[in-house]
This record gives C-alpha cells, sequence and structure tokens, in this order.
C-alpha cells in the first residue's frame, strides 16, 4: 500500500510537467492546427528562464578583503552576489527563491517569444499540409537547441530548489499513515500542485471568459467564428503565446527536479506528442488525464517488482501504450470525433 | 525501345549517374571531396535517402523512425561478422532482410493510421528499439560501449574454409580485397548503382503509380475499390529495406555498430536530405544526402583559426564580429546551420534543390529563348 502511494506519488510531478506540455500542444493543435514540434523546445527555454534569473542573481562583486590570507600569503578575494551586497538578507533570499522567482521572468518573456514565433514563422503555415508544419517545427526546435547549447554550454546546470523546501516531507505522516514510509522530496510535490493550478487556471480562462468561449468557438469552427466578424488570428496568437507560457512554466519550475540541459526539450517533446495522442488529439481534458496517467504508469513500471517479471519495460512502457490505444481506440482516450480523421 | 528495361530517357539518366558515381573520386576531387571515407557516406546516405523517398515521396507518408530500420541492419551486419565470415555480402544480405523483418513488423501496426499519427507511432517505435537497445538489449547491443568486433569471434564460415586471420582484428574483405579505402567505396558505390536502378524501375512500375495516387488521395483511392494497404506496406518494407542495406554498408566499412545511430534526430536528418534534394524525384535524395553530408564535413572541421584568416581582408573589429558569428554556425555548431537550412529549405524551396534547378532552367528557357537555355542537360525526373 505505502509502495503503491509512493510510486503514484513519484508519476505526478513528470506526469504534471507532461500534462502541461501536452496541453499547450493540444490547444495549439486544437486552435490553429499546427503541429509544433518546437514545443519541446519551448519547455526549454522556460528552463533555461530559469537559469538565467539564477545566474543573473547571483553575480558576483569581487573585493580583497585585506585582513585575511589565502593559504599561498596573497590577500584574499571575497566573492559576493551583488544582490546581497544590496539588499542583505533579503538578497540571500531573493538568491534562494530564484526558481519560484524566474516564474515572474519566464511569463513575459514566453509570451514574447510565443508571439514571434507565431507572427514570424507558424502563420505562414496554416495552409499548408501537417508534414511541412512538422518539419519546419522540427528544424525551429533544432535552431532553438543549438542556440541555447552555444550560449550556457552543453552540461547540465543544477538549479536548487528553495531551502525551506529542498528537503524531504513526510509525505505519510500528513495524511495518518505511519510515519518514515512515504517520504517524499518536497518540491515535487509543490511541482504537482502548480501544474495542477496551472491546468485549472487555464481551463477556468478557456470556460469562463470571453477571449476563452471565442478561442473554443474557433476550436469548434474556425471558418464560422471568422464570418461572424471576429478577428481569430489576433486571437490565435495570444492563445499561442499562452501555450508558450504554460510550457515555459512548467520548464522553469521543473528545473530543481531536473537539472536543465539543452536537449531536455527533445526528450520531453517525442513523450509529450505520445502523451497528446493517447488522451486524443484535440481533447484538452484528455491531455492532462493522459499526461498524469502516463506519467504514473512510467513510474509504476520503474519499480523493481516489476522490472524483474518485464526487464526494460521502463523504457518503453509509455511508447507501448501509445500503440496499443492508437490501435484500438485511434481517437485516444477523449478524442473528440472528426479531430484528425482521415 | 527499351534497354534494361528502361525508356530512354531514364536510360541517359541511369548511366549518367553510374558514370558520375563511378568517377565521384576524380570529379569531386575539386571541391575537397575526392577521399574515400567521404565518397562512402555519399553512396551509403544516398540509399538510405532513396529508400527513405520511396515511401515519403511516393505515398506521402512521413515516417520519423526511419533511423531505427538502419541501426537494425549495422547490428545485424556486424554480427554477421562476428559468427559467420568477414564476408561483407553475407553481411549486408542478412541486414537487409533484418531491415526489411523491421519494417514490416512496424509498417503493419503503423500503416494503420496516417498523418500525423503515422508520424507520431513510428516515432514512437524508433524510441522504443533506441531505448531497448541502451537497456535491456545490451546482451546483443553492447549499450553504449557499441558492438565491435573480437578476436575470439566465431566466423564459421571463414573458419569452414579456413581462412585464418591470425592474431589481428580482421577487416572485412570481398574474397580478399579488403573493404577499407577504395575499394570499400568502389563496393558502396555498386551497392548505389544497383538500388538507383532499383528506384527508377519502382518509380515506372504500376505499383509507383499506385503508391502515387496514395499520395494524391488515399480516400479516392479506397472508394475506387483498390486497397491501398498493401501497396503502401510494400513501400514501407522497401524502404526499410533500403534502411537496413544502408545501415549494413555503415558496417562494413567501418565494423561498429552503436545505438545513437537509431536516436530520432538521426531519422530527421534522412528526412532533410531527401527533402533538401527533392522528395519524390529520383536524383533528389541522393543529392540531397551528397549536400548535407559534404557540409557535414566542411562545416565541422572549420574553427576559429580557419574563420580568422578566411575574414582576415576585413578590418580588425569587423572581422572579429564576423568571426564571432559565424564560429557559431561551425565546427561544433553544425547542427544549427542543420536546422536552419532544414527551416529555410521547407520555408522557401518544400520542393528541394531538384525545384530550385528546374526553376533556373525555366528561368533561363524564358531569358535566353528555348534554343539558348537547354545547354544545361539536367533531366526531367519527376
Amino acid at each position: 500500500m505505502d509502495a503503491i502511494l509512493l510510486q503514484i506519488l513519484n508519476g505526478l510531478d513528470k506526469g504534471g510537467a507532461y500534462a502541461l506540455i501536452a496541453l499547450g500542444l493540444t490547444i495549439i493543435f486544437g486552435t490553429l492546427g499546427v503541429v509544433n514540434f518546437a514545443h519541446g523546445a519551448l519547455f526549454m527555454l522556460g528552463a533555461f528562464c530559469a537559469v538565467s534569473v539564477k545566474a543573473l542573481l547571483s553575480l558576483n562583486k569581487i573585493t580583497i578583503d585585506p585582513t585575511k590570507t589565502t593559504a599561498w600569503g596573497t590577500p584574499m578575494e571575497v566573492r559576493q552576489p551583488y544582490v546581497e551586497a544590496w539588499f542583505g538578507d533579503f538578497g540571500k533570499t531573493l538568491l534562494d527563491y530564484s526558481v519560484p522567482l524566474s516564474i515572474l521572468i519566464a511569463i513575459p518573456i514566453m509570451l514574447l517569444i510565443g508571439i514571434i514565433m507565431e507572427r514570424g514563422l507558424i502563420r505562414f503555415f496554416y495552409r499548408r499540409p501537417h508534414a511541412e508544419q512538422i518539419l519546419v517545427t522540427f528544424g525551429l526546435a533544432i535552431v532553438l537547441q543549438e542556440i541555447v547549447k552555444s550560449i550556457f554550454g552543453a552540461n547540465p546546470i543544477p538549479q536548487p530548489a528553495p531551502d525551506t523546501v529542498n528537503g524531504m516531507i513526510d509525505f505519510g505522516a500528513m495524511i495518518g499513515i505511519e510515519a518514515g514510509n512515504v517520504v517524499y522530496p518536497a518540491w515535487r510535490l509543490i511541482y504537482f500542485l502548480f501544474s495542477l493550478f496551472i491546468v485549472a487556471a487555464m481551463f477556468a480562462f478557456l470556460q469562463f471568459t470571453t477571449f476563452g468561449m471565442v478561442v473554443r468557438a474557433g476550436m469548434a469552427d474556425r471558418e464560422t467564428v471568422g464570418l461572424l466578424g471576429i478577428d481569430i488570428d489576433r486571437r490565435f496568437t495570444v492563445v499561442f503565446g499562452l501555450a508558450a507560457i504554460v510550457a515555459g512554466l512548467a520548464g522553469a519550475m521543473y528545473t530543481p527536479i531536473l537539472s536543465p540541459d539543452y536537449h531536455m526539450g527533445m526528450d520531453f517533446l517525442v513523450l509529450s506528442f505520445v502523451v497528446v495522442v493517447v488522451g486524443g488529439m484535440g481533447s484538452l481534458g484528455g491531455a492532462v488525464l493522459a499526461g498524469f496517467l502516463l506519467g504514473i504508469l512510467q513510474s509504476f513500471a520503474a519499480m523493481n517488482e516489476v522490472k524483474n517479471v518485464l526487464p526494460g519495460i521502463d523504457q518503453i512502457v509509455i511508447y507501448l501504450i501509445a500503440v496499443v490505444i492508437l490501435l484500438v481506440r485511434p481517437r485516444g482516450l477523449m478524442g473528440r470525433k472528426g479531430v484528425m480523421e482521415h | 525501345m527499351k534497354i534494361f528495361g528502361l525508356k530512354r530517357k531514364d536510360l541517359l539518366l541511369f548511366v549518367v549517374f553510374s558514370a558520375v558515381v563511378l568517377t565521384s573520386r576524380y570529379l569531386f576531387a575539386p571541391f575537397g571531396a575526392g577521399y574515400p571515407d567521404l565518397l562512402q557516406k555519399f553512396a551509403i546516405y544516398g540509399i538510405f535517402a532513396l529508400g527513405f523517398n520511396i515511401l515519403f515521396g511516393l505515398t506521402g507518408y512521413l515516417s520519423f523512425g526511419h533511423a531505427a530500420f538502419l541501426g537494425v541492419g549495422s547490428y545485424t551486419a556486424v554480427w554477421t561478422f562476428k559468427l559467420l565470415s568477414m564476408n561483407p555480402v553475407p553481411a549486408i544480405i542478412l541486414a537487409t532482410l533484418a531491415g526489411g523483418v523491421f519494417a514490416a513488423a512496424i509498417g503493419f501496426v503503423s500503416l494503420r493510421r496516417s498523418g500525423i499519427y503515422f508520424s507520431i507511432l513510428t516515432l514512437a517505435f524508433a524510441q522504443m528499439c533506441y531505448n531497448l537497445a541502451y537497456s535491456v538489449l545490451t546482451p546483443i547491443t553492447n549499450g553504449e560501449t557499441g558492438l565491435q568486433l573480437a578476436q575470439s569471434d566465431p566466423r564459421v564460415l571463414d573458419v569452414a574454409f579456413g581462412r585464418d586471420y591470425g592474431a589481428v582484428l580482421p577487416p572485412s574483405d570481398l574474397f580478399g580485397i579488403v573493404m577499407t579505402g577504395y575499394s570499400g567505396f568502389y563496393f558502396c558505390a555498386v551497392v548505389l548503382i544497383v538500388c538507383f536502378y532499383i528506384v527508377i524501375r519502382l518509380f515506372r512500375s504500376p505499383i509507383g503509380l499506385m503508391l502515387r495516387a496514395v499520395k494524391s488521395n488515399q480516400n479516392r483511392l479506397d472508394y475506387t475499390g483498390v486497397n491501398s494497404r498493401p501497396y503502401t506496406l510494400a513501400a514501407f518494407v522497401i524502404s526499410g529495406m533500403f534502411a537496413g542495406l544502408a545501415g549494413g554498408l555503415l558496417a562494413v566499412t567501418d565494423p561498429l555498430a552503436g545505438a545513437e545511430r537509431m536516436q530520432w534526430t538521426a531519422s530527421g536528418e534522412v528526412v532533410l536530405m531527401t527533402i533538401l534534394g527533392g522528395s519524390g524525384t529520383l536524383l533528389g535524395p541522393v543529392i540531397g544526402a551528397g549536400a548535407i553530408k559534404y557540409f557535414e564535413n566542411i562545416f565541422s572541421a572549420f574553427n576559429e583559426g580557419i574563420l580568422n584568416s578566411a575574414f582576415s581582408f576585413l578590418p580588425e573589429t569587423l572581422q572579429h564580429i564576423v568571426v564571432s558569428v559565424s564560429s557559431l554556425f561551425v565546427g561544433e555548431g553544425w547542427h544549427l546551420t542543420l536546422g536552419a537550412l532544414f527551416m529555410l529549405i521547407v520555408i522557401f524551396l518544400p520542393g528541394g534543390l531538384m525545384e530550385g534547378f528546374r526553376r533556373l532552367r525555366n528561368l533561363a528557357v524564358r531569358l535566353f529563348g528555348p534554343g539558348g537555355g537547354g545547354s544545361e542537360p539536367k533531366p526531367e525526373t519527376t
């Protein structure tokens, strides 16, 4: 029982990342009809927003402290981040909380990137075949990832979570099971809650605002909405920006769990596509559900008990499920009729 | 009149192609590409792209998992070397068959869906193969190290025919001709020419027409009572066999197989080769493969020093700027160039280089009149 609970928890954070990326992919596909292979790159860019914020905050001021000497007898250099010099303890806190803070920076940056991408490239591909959309966004993903590589290098850059939530929490004790059995890193739980919050916010936005209503109408029938005199293109640009923000935030908050490197986007992208297909192309709920489901399944497949029976299953379980789903229920778990069906 | 079953125009194309391939050692020498390692790559990836084109160019099904077949071919070939013989012939035959068998299995499942679903299914299968090769199948694939030859390999056939290589690791050899350097290249070149012949015949055959019908409108084809699935499956299997063959040849020229050949970025590369040259054309994929491998070779070799001397005619500060910008694109940054090229081609020239040639020729015809413009004998291949 405890082991099962622990595995479910283990799957939730990864599932949260899958769900957020898949959500953006589905929104873009549903509204713009574009298959965006560069969405993983947006996730990666979000993660590197966090890296940049951390790097900016920890810019050092080097002073020479004449009272101390190093082992070689030269005066010791003291490195102190500017924020600490300027703000004292508050600066220290800022530095400690660099990952959550990076959300504030990531939102405008990702919005900007999303809008530039849509206006500059994607909109020319609305009327072109899916194969060409896939290819051009694939090329864009390579370009973005190589640019990041040339700036930040090829090695993963670890990003610590804030100290207060960097440790483990005893989740078992919180819900009344015997203490010490279900111990879990706090940040992962926060990530799960965060992804739930973003998903809820996105759904609320689409469900309860006029803008969201127009977007949903556009997803159902783009042409009619256009005929009603609504400038659907402009709305869809914003939608693309929103999807970029969702992917970027998912990436920024994921950095304490997985040290970001330049190809993390590609790794997640393939899985997220599988998630979208399993959930059902064009179904937002399906994408979120399938994201969490596959994340949990993956963590179950990684248990030693399972691996002993079926070696290697943890590597391929997601793909296997995608294959089975596509063959048995081609529309996906919650797919709508008539979306991408030939 | 048909010779070798080819019409006159195709025959001319075939003869010119063969001549260019066989003399490429001298033809490409002025461009710094006249050495066997690179020419081998041209030929091998040419075969890979030719095969991919049968699927993508004719039927329009975009597979993102063809590198898996290439990897399977490589592993099969290396195992043939280890178990049977260092002769490349059984190795490439078995590699082709292995590619075909894998393609049949994966194609049977993937081809139930079309469009983007097909792309994602093939991608999923390829990633599965890649992950398995790295983890559970390590006894067969030797994981991250890659599969290598060893002195203690049985090599049953070689032993049966009394060949003893002594205490050295043998290179692969075709009845005594060692497959390194130019003999290796000519072996690949002959295989490429044979493949090209097969592709021409396939393009002109009724099956080829049927595959094109799938691309233009599969629904209509199905409604007219034709079961299109066997045709698409045939195309998938043939292209898988070409990929397996290419993988086998990679192992022949360098008996080593690693899982990174199966990664999906490798699949993306063959897509790019085909698109760059011009999908659906006969010659395009080979040209695309050659161009990519050529530029990969040139660009990866560049470094800051070469750039500095190349731009030394510029004023100091300008030189510094130009060098630092362009150094992003060369050496380690070759992939950036590749991605940018990918985008540019898809945006501006979806028909690939062949389309570009045709536009240029039309322009020439318009400018100089129909008589003077035909100076460049570029055969029409679509």
